[in-house]
Order: C-alpha cells, then structure tokens, then sequence
C-alpha cells in the first residue's frame, strides 16, 4: 500500500494491464513520449516500445475507428480521448460500429478489448469544452459499459477490470480529482467488479445516489445533514451501465427517500433512468418524490461555474426538502 | 525539406496526372506493352467460376426481392472483376473490411450459396442470426469482416486491424474496399491519415464506379479522383482499370507485398460503372440516361476476362452454358430451402449485445416472453417455440 493520487492510480492500472499482456496497447492524442497532457500514460512508451504506446494524428473519430480494428483482431486497445468534451466527433465510431460489433456479426467478430479513457467533468473553470460529463448519451446505446470512479483505489481496480472485461467500456475519470484525490492503492494487482454499485455509508433516514466526482460533493452534503440529525445512506453507482438495479433499490425501500446528483444537465441526464425505475420498483416504500439534483439545462458556463454545478449546498437543500415533504 | 520560392507560386488542383494500368483490351487481348500476368489454368478458370456466380446470384436475388421474397439486395452488376480480381491477390490470412458491394471476394474465399442465401433470408441458420439486412454478410473463419451500414467506417478500423497484424508479425495485411462517395467521409481522411503515419500494411480499394445513389462523381470532388489524395497522406497509389480483372489482380498482388515488404499502406483506385441500380430501393432512370449505361454495358469485366480465357483455349460455349445453368438451378434450390427455415428463437434477441446478457436484459426477455403467450397470433414467427 501507498498514497498515490488518481492519475498514478490510473498510471498503475495501466501499467499492470501492460505488463501482463503484450496485446494491450495504448494510444490517443499526446499519451506517448509525452506521457499525455494529464501525465496518465507516463513513462509507459520507455517500458513497453513505440509500437504499444503511441500517438496517433488529432482525429477522434480515427482513433475509435483504430481502436476498434485493433480489439476486432483480440487486441486490448485502451484508446484515450483528451478530453470527455472531444469524444463527439468519434460518437459515430462508437455508437455505430463498437456498440453493435458483436451483436451484428451474431459474435462472429467483437471488440471486446476496446477500452475507452477519457477525462470528464467540471470545477476546473474548462468552460464548456474541458468540463462535460457525457455519460447519458452513452447510456442510451446497448453494447457499452459506461464507468466512472470516485478515488485512486478505485480508478486502479475498474480500470483493470475494463481492460480485462470482454466489453467495450467507456471509462470517464474525474479530471478534478486527478491530483486533488489521493488515497492508498494496493501496488498488486486487484480488480473491482463492474455493474456493482457501493454503499459507501450506511444510513437510514435518505439515499443520496452519485458517482464519480460528485461522490466527494454528496458526502459533504451527508456530513451536513447529519449534524441536523438526518442520517444518509450514501451510494456510488460506480457503473453506469449495466446500472446495480437492486442496490440502489434495496437502498431506498430501507430510507423510503432518494436524491440523485450528477454534474450533467438535468433533462435525461442518467438520473432521470434511475428516478424511472425506482418509482416502479420501490413505489409502496417511497415517503416523497425522487429528486434530482444535477447541472442546469444550459452549456457549461465559465464565469458562472459556482452557481452552475449541484453543489453540497444544493444537496443539502434537497435532502432536508425530501426529508420535511 | 521545402524548396524555397519568392514569388507567390500556386500548384494547381490538376497538376498531378494519374495515369490509368490497364492490361487487357475488351476483345480479351492484351495491349501491345501490357505484360499478361502469371496464373495457371486452374486460378483463372476459378476466377472466371466466380464471375460467373455473382453474375447469376445477382440477377435471382434482384428478383426474388422484386416478387416480396426478400426484403432488399444490392447487386455488383459491372463491378464483379474489381473485387474477385483483387481477391484472388490476397491470401487468406489477409483480412478483409468491405462496404457492401463486394459480394465477389466473399465468394472467392469460398462463402457458399447456401450461407449467402441464410443471410439474404435472414434465417436461423444465418452467421449473423437474422439481425442485420440482406448483404451484410460476415464470416470469421473466412477473414471477412461483417459489414455494416455507416459508410467509411470501416476505413479507420482496416488501419487499426492491419496495425495489428504488423505487430503479431505473421506477413499479413488487410485489405479495405470502399466508393468514391464513401471516401468524401471524415473516416476516409482518418483511416488514410492514421495508417501512413502509423505505417499499417493496409490495401485502400476504392471502387469509383461514377455514383453514389443519384450523385454523379463530378458532384462528389472536384479534384483528380480519389487517387491524388493518397498522394497527399503520402501514401503509394494506383489508378487501374477496373473492368480490367488482370490489371486489378497485378495491381493488387503487387500492393500486397509492398504493404507486407514496408509496413505501408497502398491506395488503389479502380475507375468502373454501376451498371445496375444501386439497391433494389433505386431506380437509376430518374437520374441517368440509357445513353451512358450502353456505353459501359459494352465495357462489360466478365465479357472481356472470358473473351482473354477463350483466346487461351481454356474456355468454350459448352462449358459456358452448362455453369450458367448450373448456377441457376443450385441458387433456386437453395434460395427454396433457406426460405422455409424460420428466423432464430427470441431468445436471441438479447444475445451478443453483450458477451452474456445483463440482468436488465434478461428481464426484459422475460416481460417480452410472457407478453408473447399472451398475444400468440400477433407473433406467429416466435409464438410456437417460445420453449423448445
């Protein structure tokens, strides 16, 4: 064990998936030499070669396209995209091509060693093309795992499972968190199972759903509502497809209140699906109305950020909204 | 290193002349300079077998769907010598991505009538269990990637698939087919880009046979073809005859080892006509004169490799008949025999999506099962074995 922050974490996974087997290969925009422009790929070219650690020219759209022809010979392609806010012009490519491979070809062909890396999210004054979080849109198309985690040990532990899984995976890291999260990560090999959502803090009174980034704001927002005695059970979806139905729904039959918050804008923002399934799952046990506590339906703004984004403020509000309904 | 000039000097859009290979003329002998290429009796007359096929299956599967038999087709009708010629180039390791007119190559790997037909037909039988339209077909043990739909898409990955095989270092490499409207798509810039740069033993086959659906080349570029791009990526490029099936196997074979000898990718663009419309969904009449179509109808690719066989003796009107009709009557019998076989069970409907299906989906199969008992008559191709 050592204290490592979310980028060496992520560093580590990478790494270990490498040493291990000689068809993974990593490429994207700067991550060779240069060890990218977050430094998640450092040193990873001197330990492994130029033809497994690589640039590739700026086209996103060539890159998933690449990575998808790479996995569809049983390569593990880890393809990185700069930036979350970059990963539209390859939407076609991912969408289109990686999502339905296997299900087209009836599994005569897959692209199951495809890796997607991207780093997501604001609070790092990026405006509306360094701070998006996407993953709704990807959690509409059938065929891709969406993941996304919190802390150091948990970027090293999903990623290994990404890589590792037989799936295509999109894997969102919180960019905010990349130094600003530091925690022990084991130095060995270990993997955190995909589709599993955690409990992350056992409560009785309210569920707060989040993931990623937004983890760290539900938990400052639980903090404060405990001191006004409101006890929170606080959850980390961790995959967002396929999403841990019967945790999440476990959870609210026991509190009868939920609140999800997620950076993305609020209409068909991933919360809305989950607020779906829980009203026809847990109807009998809820005590008041799901709320949503997530960015507003407008592009990313810059100078407006503190206002924009769901913070423990607004959490807080929510919480003791649900709890006096 | 760029030579310097002080005057401003502009190279002009058509400066670059791409010439055109062609080796045999359309009565089957060869140009005076043209050397003919080696291939013993038995590698041409296969090719010729597989002309000959496509030809035939083309023509019975535009009219099974005009009789409501299938539900659509795309025919290759005067582009067949481009892809068996460049086919029978290649080995079998080499892997193939294809749009969807190469019907031809899938055939001279030796994809049989039978699996055609399953596909056409979408029956249970079908390697892409009944889930994608007729002609997207695929096969793994034949290194034909299954085709999809989105134009161009299969250009960054053909990069990517041949990068691969670079790196397993088995003297492979892939080959890409595409038309030259597919090519105005931003993944033709990708892939063609990423696989000079990344040096990938990658063969970009270009059918540019004058349309995409109703848009004649001349609305789709301005510049000198799609062959003076791949100079500008850098890569080495070819302009051939694409009715000419010596000129597109030489041109072929030849790109082969360069891509294999040099880790480096090759752009060949074979100049042809869509003779035939382009889906069954097209009527070309509303877009093109009959004119134009008889000027290429006389350029015909089977016509001229035929009179080339002939000429060498290896070929005569008996044998020519009696394959035509063997053709016929095997095609209708399979096509009678892939239509009664029903479509896959349901629970196929949730297979593959994943590598095992998600608890959501199984759920979702379940609710659809039981509304399926409930509702036998409104489902009649999945009601009557819901449990064998």
């Amino acid at each position: 064990m050592s204290k490592i922050n979310l980028l060496q974490a992520v560093n580590s996974a990478l790494e270990t998936a490498m040493r291990e087997d000689e068809k993974c290969v990593c490429f994207g925009e700067d991550v060779g030499h240069f060890g990218g422009v977050f430094r998640a790929t450092s040193h990873l070219q001197e330990k492994f070669g130029k033809d497994r650690v690589f640039n590739t020219p700026l086209v996103e759209q060539g890159i998933l396209g690449f990575a998808n022809g790479m996995a569809a010979n049983g390569f593990k392609a880890v393809a990185e995209i700069q930036f979350a806010d970059y990963i539209f012009p390859a939407f076609d490519q991912i969408v289109n091509e990686t999502a339905k491979f296997r299900y087209r070809s009836g599994n005569e062909f897959n692209v199951g060693g495809l890796t997607v890396r991207t780093p997501y999210g604001g609070g790092i004054h990026g405006g509306h093309y360094h701070s998006q979080s996407p993953e709704a849109y990807f959690a509409h198309t059938p065929g891709l795992k969406v993941v996304v985690p919190r802390n150091p040990h948990q970027a090293k532990g999903l990623l290994l499972a990404s890589i590792r899984e037989d799936n295509p995976v999109i894997f969102f890291e919180p960019k905010r968190l990349y130094r600003a999260s530091v925690g022990e990560v084991p130095e060995e090999d270990y993997e955190i199972p995909l589709g599993v959502a955690e409990v992350v803090e056992e409560g009785t009174d309210i569920t707060l759903l989040a993931w990623g980034a937004q983890m760290e704001i539900i938990t400052e927002a639980a903090k404060l509502a405990q001191e006004e005695g409101i006890s929170c059970e606080v959850v980390d979806l961790r995959t967002i497809v396929p999403w841990d139905v019967e945790t999440i729904v476990n959870s609210v039959k026991k509190t009868g209140r939920l609140i999800i918050s997620h950076e993305a804008t609020l209409t068909n923002g991933f919360g809305a699906e989950v607020a779906a399934t829980v009203q026809e799952q847990a109807f009998l046990h809820l005590e008041s109305p799901i709320l949503r506590v997530c960015g507003m339906d407008v592009p990313y703004p810059l100078s407006h950020e503190a206002e924009y984004i769901p913070d423990a403020s607004k959490v807080f509000e929510a919480i003791k909204h649900s709890m006096n309904y | 290193m760029s030579k310097t000039i002080h005057k401003p000097t502009f190279i002009s859009g058509d400066a670059l002349e791409i010439p055109i290979f062609k080796v045999l003329k359309q009565d089957g002998t060869l140009y005076p300079k043209a050397v003919e290429p080696e291939m013993s009796k038995e590698f041409a007359l296969k090719i010729y077998r597989d002309l000959a096929f496509i030809r035939v299956f083309d023509e019975r599967m535009v009219s099974a769907q005009r009789q409501g038999r299938i539900s659509f087709y795309m025919p290759c009708l005067g582009e067949e010598a481009a892809s068996i010629g460049s086919a029978a180039a290649l080995e079998a390791k080499d892997m193939v991505f294809a749009q969807y007119r190469e019907q031809g190559t899938l055939r001279y790997r030796g994809f049989s009538t039978e699996q055609f037909m399953d596909q056409c037909f979408s029956n249970e039988r079908d390697l892409g269990k009944g889930r994608q339209m007729p002609i997207h077909y695929g096969s793994n043990e034949l290194n034909y990637m299954t085709i999809s739909s989105p134009l161009g898409t299969q250009i960054p990955q053909a990069s990517g698939y041949a990068y691969s095989q670079k790196l397993e270092g088995n003297k492979a490499c892939t080959i890409c087919y595409f038309g030259e409207g597919a090519a105005s798509e931003g993944d033709f810039h990708a892939g063609l880009n990423m696989a000079a740069v990344l040096k990938c033993p990658t063969i970009f086959f270009c059918r540019n046979n004058g349309y995409a659906i109703s848009t004649p080349a001349s609305e789709q570029y301005i510049g000198d073809g799609i062959a003076s791009r791949g100079v500008g990526y850098g890569i080495k490029t070819i302009r051939i005859d694409g009715n000419d099936l010596l000129a597109v196997y030489e041109a072929t074979r030849v790109a082969r080892e360069y891509a294999i000898e040099h880790n480096a990718p090759v752009l060949i663009e074979a100049m042809s006509y869509r003779l035939g419309a382009h889906s069954t969904s097209d009527d070309p009449t509303g877009y093109r004169s009959k004119e134009e179509e008889a000027k290429w109808a006389t350029k015909d690719p089977v016509l001229r490799y035929k009179h080339w066989l002939t000429k060498k003796g290896w070929w005569d009107d008996e044998q020519e008949n009696a394959l035509y009709a063997e053709y016929r009557e095997e095609i209708l019998a399979q096509m009678k025999e892939a239509e009664k076989r029903p479509v896959n069970k349901i629970d196929d409907i949730i297979t593959d999506v994943f590598d095992e299906p998600s608890a959501i989906l199984e759920s979702q199969l379940a609710d659809l099962k039981s509304h399926i008992r409930k509702y036998p008559s409104a489902y009649p191709k999945t009601s009557g074995r819901l449990d064998s």
